[in-house]
């Protein structure tokens, strides 16, 4: 699956201009799903970027973990969800030092909690790569009870946790990796325009 | 610039060739506060030439009952860290523009590690003393090529945080050892001679780190050149530019006020368009990019210069 390219919008919404080498800088490389293939078009651009390389993928139902197991990074390992992930990301974080480079790859909810917890870390944005590949559906957060709903594919959409028809903006909170929704029929309560299907 | 007239309250010679200077409200006045990395302008009357210098604040940036700077005097340099060496008297009122930052900490970073090279320092000792209220984790390095020219020593906090190098008794310092290893969210401020600047630069980016965590400060002092004329476009008029005047001086002697700030090529206010250009304008300023200098389009009046037939600026 290439890489996705979003309609341009506001300056809130993230861009995602796709991986390129820093050739062979301490790395940490988090891929998810169908970003494993952006990883393999890194590590065929430059198989250097692979030489000091910690690889956490996330399989999400596709078959590519032998593919990237092959590319020799300095350390592997397959984990089934981001959640899982999570402890270990956050030490390899903790004993990064400045010039470590991030390369992440996967779904906008993936890419946005993983940049948020870099940040978090100190990681500057600078040293950051980032390529969405797969599905488009957003990591939306209610801006009326604060829940997240995951894996939003529909504009508008209900709240998974309070059960307001939430508008799909694009404005975008980098602290939470999130999108935020924002109930549509506020001023007429049951006036809710057609369900559309979220596009790039 | 705001500035507002001072009267000296203290100078204290600090090392062979740095004096500090101390400036208070004539009426006791509480002057406004600053942050750390901030520098005022000081103009000196000397003679027929109105002399504009830049220096970095090196009290407590909270500390409203006065400015303090700590001057390295230049006996090769233009004349203004000579003014400020011999002719300054205590009680005396000069005009001190308010601060401005160029070279603040950034409030993002888990940790900051300082560079200062020789006079570099300065800016760093006002960092210092918002650093220990931040309470934030931080490293200084202080490189000197010798003992004596280590004049801030005594103004340091005794922390082991604080390293001095001293070149000429064997510990220079070294840029990659201290590169290396720093955690995730250090920035990197460097202060001091342009070869320290730069050499920070490429060893942090052999390093791998993102440019955003580095930063750097370097005051210029307007360099000296054959004389030039300028139009300006405007008027029509025509100005010389003499040997050790800058262009910018030049302009305020022809009564044109140019804006301006740090009066050292780092800030961008004094920018000008340039109309015509028949010769080669000599960039000395760190504010334009490579693409806009080769364009010959803008010019930095403060630091830069201009040889060739003609020069017509938009003034």
């Amino acid at each position: 699956m290439p890489r996705t390219e979003f309609t341009p919008s506001i300056p809130s919404r993230p861009v995602y201009s796709g991986l390129s080498s820093h050739g062979s800088s301490s790395a940490l490389m988090l891929a998810e799903g169908e970003g494993a293939e952006a990883i393999l078009d890194l590590a065929a651009q430059d198989a250097a970027v692979m030489d000091r390389a910690h690889l956490i993928f996330i399989p999400a139902g596709t078959g590519h973990g032998p593919a990237l197991r092959a590319l020799g990074a300095k350390s592997y390992v397959e984990v089934p969800g981001f959640a899982t992930a999570l402890d270990r990301y956050r030490k390899a974080l903790a004993d990064a030092h400045m010039g470590t480079r991030l390369y992440v790859a996967g779904s906008e909810g993936m890419i946005g909690q993983a940049v948020a917890e870099a940040l978090a870390a100190g990681l500057p944005a600078d040293a950051i790569e980032t390529e969405h590949r797969g599905g488009i559906a957003r990591r939306m957060q209610c801006v009326h009870c604060k829940g997240i709903t995951e894996g939003v594919t529909t504009d508008p959409f209900l709240c998974a946790h309070c059960g307001l028809t939430l508008f799909v903006r694009d404005h975008y909170s980098r602290r939470l990796g999130a999108f935020q929704g924002v109930c549509v029929d506020a001023e007429t309560p049951g006036d809710v325009p057609a369900v559309q299907e979220i596009k790039p | 610039m705001i500035t507002q007239m001072l009267r000296v309250a203290a100078i204290t010679p600090l090392s062979s060739y740095v004096t500090r200077f101390r400036f208070e409200h004539p009426e006791g006045a509480a002057l406004p506060v600053f942050s750390g990395g901030a520098h005022v302008v000081v103009e000196m009357p000397d003679g027929a030439v109105l002399r504009r210098n830049s220096y970095s604040l090196i009290s407590d940036p909270v500390d409203s009952s006065g400015y303090e700077i700590a001057v390295r005097r230049e006996d090769a340099g233009r004349g203004g860290s000579r003014y400020m060496h011999s002719r300054l008297r205590l009680g005396d009122l000069l005009r001190v523009t308010v601060p401005v930052n160029l070279f603040s900490l950034d409030l993002r970073a888990k940790r900051h590690l300082m560079i200062a090279g020789g006079i570099g320092i300065t800016p760093f000792l006002a960092q210092l003393k918002q650093i220990a209220r931040l309470h934030a984790p931080f490293e200084l390095h202080y490189a000197v090529r010798s003992r004596d020219e280590a004049a801030a020593l005594p103004l340091l906090p005794d922390l082991p945080q604080v390293h001095l190098h001293v070149s000429d008794e064997g510990n220079r310092m070294d840029l990659g050892a201290v590169l290396a290893g720093q955690p995730l969210g250090t920035h990197v401020y460097t202060c001091g001679p342009e070869g320290l600047i730069d050499a920070v630069a490429e060893t942090a980016a052999r390093l791998g780190w993102p440019k955003g965590a580095l930063h750097s400060e370097a005051f210029l002092s307007p360099p000296p050149g054959a004389p030039f004329d300028v139009t300006l476009a405007r008027s029509g008029r025509k100005i010389t530019v003499g040997p050790h005047q800058s262009l910018l001086e030049a302009l305020e002697a022809a009564g044109v006020q140019p804006d301006w700030s740090c009066r050292g090529g780092a800030c961008g206010r004094c920018e000008t368009a340039v109309i015509r250009c028949d010769g080669h304008i000599e960039h000395h300023d760190h504010w334009l990019n490579d693409a806009e200098k080769a364009s010959q389009t803008r010019i930095m009046p403060c630091v830069s210069r201009f040889s060739g037939a003609d020069l017509a600026l938009d003034l």
